[in-house]
């Protein structure tokens, strides 16, 4: 009979297991969790993160969503955008351009030909000026919010929780989950930090203060 | 194979002659032309300094933040003692969810995997998120040899990898460039750059973006590492800035991600600790830009082939060390790179191995051992440290490094057998003993002095043998011209005693006077 490689790192695993045995660790979570912060802390300490990550952020109230991404991207340049089949389509009532539903067909050059793409998004932690996208029909596969250079990311401010486990509670394991802090970045050379590598070079949050 | 006779077996370490865990020379000797190289201590300094102060700014910032350490470093302990299960668990849950899981014993072992999954899909390219784990194993190296091409999407191991230079940080492989080096590199190494290219690091990222796009559309196959692994629910995680990731992770139909079996996590709760931790130690950053995470295969969304290589490579031997295990809790943050003195001066490349700094003097001896061959150079390693504790100060969870480089130290000379320095300290040992003898050795070594032992800055910098082992990483204070003990007990010590004994109660005195 051969033995697998599995069975030997398994093996090998519970023999030093047995060769120093360590007592049982309870887990002390004592550090923060469940907090809830009012409606204008949110917004406040999610818009600050976000400015200091470079983001550009817009708030304004649910009615004039389709206003602010049509101004945005109409001061961007961008005359064609993507955006994920399931996005509310009245949010590009004001967007005169050219607009592209994604699919799984478009390849990887297809969506590097947009101008940007706008999609939702899941929840945000404020704490830390993080989006989560999980792939919802409104969001869309990863690649879509990816390749692009500008990322239009509505926020609704009922989905901003305090601090991180607040945010990881919401999630769905199962999902492909992003979490965008920032346009992308990069410390690598002299530690000093340069904004727009290879994902999006502008990221554009809108927040939606009454939904 | 073991299990089933009853006697655990100690675990083997990464075999030797294989990866990148041992450098060809002990470190004192890769330090000492290191620290004549004033560019690169320029750089590292200059660097490490930026990193620490951001570090202490956003972890001072969260009030919980002595809570969350608490909180990781019990999780990677418990994680540590409930391997088996754990890992059976992220199988099977990676597996229903339409990943293949393979089983590495060894650095080896994982490159043929690899190697064969790539060969599978026809390419002959491959493109790689930034890993420890694959640099670790020596899988680029593996691959050219295979006649695969990989190519580092990370910045700075793509300016690494086109210097065909070594990474030295953990977290910035090429914190040893300043920007002048990097803008030179890539003028010679990146086909069809801007001849104008000047040396603006917004500048020289976007000609590395403009470089690696068209890999990214167009490379079928791509290869990852990962922060942490859920065993609950099959998630694999992958922190990262530049959006490389991103795109490696995304984009290609195939996906081979490389993992140590030590990342795995039980619960996905815990991302709620590490996901806090490690950016906030790592760039100092609130959140690092981008974390990617995915169970599986998702359809119409990401790679529909996805293979984890779960490795060894001499981590169950680590395990099976009371001690030495707690260097298997590490998250990869480089925190205690950026805190060391010794790494900010000798650099990463003088610990020859991927792993540099304080918690790569510790795993590497764990991973690969320090006595494979007779002095072998990973025998050293224990040693590059002055012991300050600031390593463990800054570890986001808590490995006591300083406790375990003792340890180390002490394994090493258990190990090494009857050397000079250990009948050194056998003969003082003896002496010590004995006044009488103690007096007598200490008279010799004074005329030792008169006799003109010792430089103009009263120290002997090089030892003869066999105590040149000493003295190869320490200057030795030259013997003073009359022990304390001959002194004392002349005229002249009295006087000093009796002085010293008079000004004291003065002083104690004058304080009584001004509490009043």
């Amino acid at each position: 009979m051969t033995t697998t490689a599995r069975d030997t790192v398994l093996g090998r695993i519970r023999d030093a297991l047995a060769l120093a045995p360590a007592p049982g660790t309870a887990i002390p979570r004592a550090y923060r969790t469940g907090r809830s912060l009012p409606d204008d802390e949110r917004l406040a300490l999610l818009t600050d993160r976000l400015v200091d990550y470079k983001a550009q952020v817009h708030p304004c109230t649910a009615g004039r969503t389709a206003e602010v991404i049509a101004g945005i991207l109409r001061e961007r340049g961008a005359r064609r955008i993507g955006v994920p089949d399931g996005l509310d389509e009245r949010w590009l009532s004001a967007y005169d351009g050219e607009v592209q539903r994604d699919s799984a067909d478009v390849s990887a050059p297809g969506l590097d030909a947009l101008d940007g793409v706008v999609t939702a998004s899941a929840v945000s932690c404020a704490e830390t000026g993080t989006v989560f996208l999980d792939g919802s029909p409104d969001q869309g596969r990863r690649a879509l919010s990816l390749v692009p250079d500008l990322h239009v990311c509505v926020v609704d401010l009922s989905s901003v929780v305090a601090g991180v486990p607040e945010a990881v509670a919401r999630l769905v394991p199962e999902r492909p989950t992003t979490l965008i802090s920032g346009p992308s970045a990069t410390s690598d050379i002299e530690l000093e930090r340069v904004e727009g590598v290879h994902g999006p070079r502008t990221l554009a949050v809108v927040i939606r203060t009454d939904a | 194979m073991s299990t089933f006779l009853g006697m655990p077996a100690a675990p083997p370490r990464s075999p030797y002659g294989t990866g990148n865990l041992r450098g060809d020379r002990k470190f004192p000797e890769a330090a000492h032309d290191e620290l004549r190289n004033e560019q690169l201590r320029r750089n590292l300094g200059r660097a490490t300094r930026t990193i620490r102060t951001k570090r202490l700014h956003v972890t001072g910032e969260l009030p919980d933040w002595e809570r969350l350490r608490d909180a990781g470093s019990a999780i990677k302990t418990d994680t540590m003692n409930r391997l088996p299960e754990l890992l059976e668990q992220l199988e099977q849950k990676v597996t229903d969810r339409g990943g293949t899981v393979h089983w590495a014993r060894d650095g080896v072992e994982a490159n043929e995997i690899v190697t064969r999954l790539i060969r599978a899909t026809g390419s002959s390219e491959v493109i790689k998120v930034k890993s420890m784990a694959t640099q670790e194993i020596g899988l680029n190296e593996h691959l050219e040899a295979a006649g695969i091409t990989p190519y580092e999407t990370d910045l700075a191991e793509l300016i690494v990898q086109l210097a065909d230079d070594k990474p030295s940080h953990i977290l910035v492989p090429a914190i040893h460039r300043n920007r002048d080096e990097i803008r030179q590199i890539f003028l010679d190494e990146i086909p069809g750059v801007d001849p104008d290219l000047d040396n603006v690091p917004a500048h020289l990222a976007a000609a590395a973006r403009a470089y690696l796009r068209e890999k990214f559309m167009t490379t079928k196959v791509a290869v990852s590492g990962a922060n942490f692994g859920i065993a609950e629910t099959g998630t694999l995680t992958v922190v990262e800035s530049e959006g490389n990731g991103r795109m490696c992770l995304t984009l290609p139909e195939t996906l081979i991600t490389v993992m140590g079996i030590e990342k795995v996590l039980p619960r996905y709760q815990d991302l709620e600790v590490f996901l806090q931790l490690l950016p906030r130690s790592s760039t100092g950053e609130r959140m690092n830009p981008y974390t990617s995470m995915w169970t599986g295969v998702t359809p119409g969304d990401g790679p529909q082939d996805f293979h984890l290589v779960l490795l060894d490579n001499g981590r169950t031997a680590a395990l099976a060390d009371t001690i030495g295990r707690e260097a298997l809790n590490c998250i990869r943050c480089s925190a205690c790179l950026n805190v060391c003195p010794v790494y900010e001066r000798a650099g990463g490349h003088a610990y020859g191995s991927t792993y540099p700094g304080p918690i790569g003097a510790v795993l590497t001896p764990q991973l690969a051992g320090m006595h494979a061959v007779k002095d072998d150079p990973n025998s050293s390693l224990p040693y590059a440290s002055s012991l300050c504790g600031a390593c463990f100060d800054a570890c986001p969870v808590k490995i006591d490094i300083p406790s375990m480089l003792v340890e180390l130290r002490h394994q090493h000379t258990e190990q090494t057998g009857t050397t000079a320095e250990k009948l050194a300290m056998k003969a003082a040992a003896t002496v010590m003993k004995s006044p009488r003898i103690y007096t007598a050795v200490q008279k010799a070594a004074s005329f030792s002095r008169s006799v003109g032992v010792g430089g103009r800055d009263r120290t002997v910098s090089r030892l003869p043998a066999p105590f040149d082992g000493w003295s190869d990483s320490r200057d030795t204070a030259a013997p003073p011209g009359q022990s304390f003990r001959s002194w004392l007990a002349s005229a002249e010590g009295a006087a000093a005693l009796r002085a010293a004994a008079e000004e004291g109660a003065a002083r104690r005195a004058g304080d009584h006077q001004e509490e009043q």
